[in-house]
């Protein structure tokens, strides 16, 4: 099975496809701390599922998936970003926004039957395997330009995130910190719903994040350990998928699952046999 | 209580101010409490504070409003550097609004504020803020030491470590109240004075001339009350700061506040506790017969009858039932 393992690891379908996912995992892995904290797996949920809406539009007029899943998120994230400031509100602008874009999504399938089909039962369930190398530029593209963002914003977001009201006294720009962040997220979405799917994306956007908490009170800390569950579902999950012909998506939910389990139920044991103190 | 019932309310009040100013109580050598209702009754040179220096703050013929509701009028009041205001009144009053005012997130609507010399600026680092306790979820990966550190460097830009001035700053906000004990545990499951001890870490490890207070000790015991308050008004003392403290229940701060403000219904009234705190003055303010008891140190509040503009009924208004705490 090793030897089967490195024999494919020789191929560029399988290199592309390793880069890939250490990309999306990154980038998941981040911002999975902040949807977790800010409780935004609804908005994630809305994200992605208008970016296949917008997937299935560029695919009518013959553009690339990815593009339009780009494009389809960041435009859900606009529009949730100007209709739903309150945080009461929110949940059901999201809805909302996404009832409709759903909506327009079968429509485009209606109007598209042909091969069309495949590409979509790709989109819903994940397809890192069949990156191209134009997708892995985009997809890297992306990355830089989220990570960046997230950097440059990570001090206030946090501060917005854990304590609004003081944030704000403080003269953070609140509303613009989570326009923003809503922006990167639809970038992120954008990136794992390649590996995983629409179907599966909250296993990278969510798991990750909330697996982390479970481990650390240290906030930098969590990020880190938010960032290695992504990584090792992510890459874990490709490496078991060249072996053994199973989809991809079912190996990193399991993975990502595995790992909440762990920190939920294992983990605590473990640190109160060792010492009750918290690390410094 | 409604927009119009308001406005209309202002404008009816000016001579129930008037006359319940009139049998003013001069106790002491201090100026009567200046009760402010409209532009008829310009008093705001009472309690311009007769020192060189620049004024911690400076309202003059203020107005708050949100759209077409007026939240306060007129309001002009100065306070002195190292000066402890405590601004009272209901919920619902504007004592919120005169923070946001402040801090530069509610612009006023006429009249001028200054703030440590300027017009009031987002983010003005000389000011702290201490919330009330809202309590932190019990999983969230925070510490009371971060907490303590979004204070230093929170609102900027970027990402990073705090600096290791920062980290001395933070360990010195801890040791000032007390809080190094706990400095590492999950905020979540500390309690609510524990909590707020933090809170107040927060907002004096950037070494603010003024401290903002909106309703710290709201949901709090009446121990942590007490810590709580003196922790604050000792920092006053001690750094010479000026403390703006909005309170709906006077009584943890009567040993601190050198002066007072009562916000209702678009009216105040500003001075000591002696002068504002008074059946005449309160009255005046509410525009109904109340009654303001001294028992045993404490100052109660009592309304009689309806229509008073507060609901004695909710516990967490102003005034409070005598009963409300042990």
């Amino acid at each position: 099975m090793i030897d089967q393992l490195v024999h494919l690891l020789g191929y560029e379908f399988a290199q592309k496809a390793l880069v890939a996912g250490f990309l999306v995992a990154v980038v998941a892995g981040l911002v999975s701390r902040f949807v977790v904290a800010r409780n935004m797996s609804f908005a994630v949920h809305a994200l992605a599922e208008v970016g296949f809406t917008g997937s299935a539009g560029f695919i009518l007029i013959g553009l690339s998936p990815v593009l339009g899943l780009l494009s389809g998120s960041m435009l859900t994230a606009l529009l949730i970003g100007a209709l739903g400031v309150r945080i009461r509100e929110r949940d059901s602008v999201v809805g909302v926004i996404m009832a409709f874009g759903l909506g327009l999504g079968v429509l485009f399938i209606t109007l598209y039957p042909r091969y069309a089909s495949e590409a979509f039962a790709i989109l819903l369930t994940g397809s890192i395997t069949a990156v191209s190398r134009g997708d892995l530029l985009l997809l890297a593209v992306v990355a830089a330009v989220t990570i960046l963002g997230l950097g440059a914003m990570y001090r206030p977001l946090t501060f917005a995130t854990v304590d609004p009201v003081v944030a704000e006294a403080r003269g953070v720009p609140v509303r613009l910190v989570s326009i923003l962040f809503l922006l990167i997220l639809a970038a992120a979405v954008a990136e794992a719903v390649q590996v995983v799917g629409v179907l599966m994306i909250l296993t990278l956007l969510i798991t990750p994040g909330a697996t982390a908490e479970r481990l650390t009170v240290q906030p930098g800390l969590a990020t880190v350990v938010s960032v290695a569950v992504a990584l090792v579902a992510t890459v874990g999950g490709i490496l078991l998928a060249l072996v053994i012909t199973v989809p991809v998506s079912f190996f990193v939910t399991t993975i990502a699952f595995g790992c909440y389990l762990a920190a939920r139920f294992a983990w605590p044991l473990l640190a109160t046999s060792r010492a009750p103190q918290m690390d410094a | 209580m409604s927009e119009d019932g308001l406005t209309s309310g202002v404008d009816r009040v000016g001579d129930a101010a008037a006359s319940a100013i009139a049998p003013a109580p001069t106790t002491g050598a201090a100026p009567g409490a200046t009760i402010s209702t409209g532009p008829r009754l310009r008093r705001r040179g009472a309690a311009a504070p007769t020192a060189p220096e620049e004024p911690a703050m400076c309202f003059d013929r203020a107005t708050l409003a949100y759209g077409d509701r007026v939240v306060w009028s007129e309001l002009s009041l100065t306070v002195r550097p190292g000066e402890f205001l405590a601004v009272l009144g209901p919920n619902g009053s504007g004592k919120t609004s005169l923070l946001r005012a402040l801090l530069g997130l509610a612009p006023l609507a006429g009249g001028q504020l200054d703030v440590l010399g300027h017009p009031p600026r987002r983010g003005d680092p000389a000011i702290g803020y201490v919330p009330q306790h809202a309590g932190f979820d019990r999983d969230v990966p925070l510490r009371g030491r971060d907490l303590v550190g979004l204070g230093v460097d929170g609102h900027r830009w970027g990402f990073g470590r705090l600096s290791r001035d920062g980290r001395r700053r933070v360990e010195a906000a801890l040791e000032a109240v007390a809080a190094g004990p706990y400095a590492d545990a999950p905020i979540g499951r500390l309690s609510g004075g524990e909590q707020q001890r933090l809170r107040i870490a927060q907002a004096l490890v950037g070494e603010p001339a003024l401290l903002l207070c909106d309703e710290p000790l709201a949901s709090l015991d009446m121990r942590y009350q007490q810590e709580i308050t003196e922790l604050i008004g000792d920092w006053a003392r001690q750094k010479r700061g000026t403390v703006v403290f909005v309170t709906h229940d006077v009584n943890p701060v009567l040993g601190y506040a050198d002066r007072v403000v009562f916000v209702v219904n678009g009216r105040w009234a500003a001075g000591s506790t002696d002068e504002v705190l008074t059946t005449e003055t309160m009255s005046g303010l509410y525009d109904a017969p109340v009654e303001v008891l001294r028992v045993r140190g404490r100052i109660v509040v009592v309304g009689e009858g309806s229509g008073a503009g507060f609901d004695i009924d909710e516990p967490h208004h102003f005034p409070e039932p005598a009963g409300t705490h042990p």
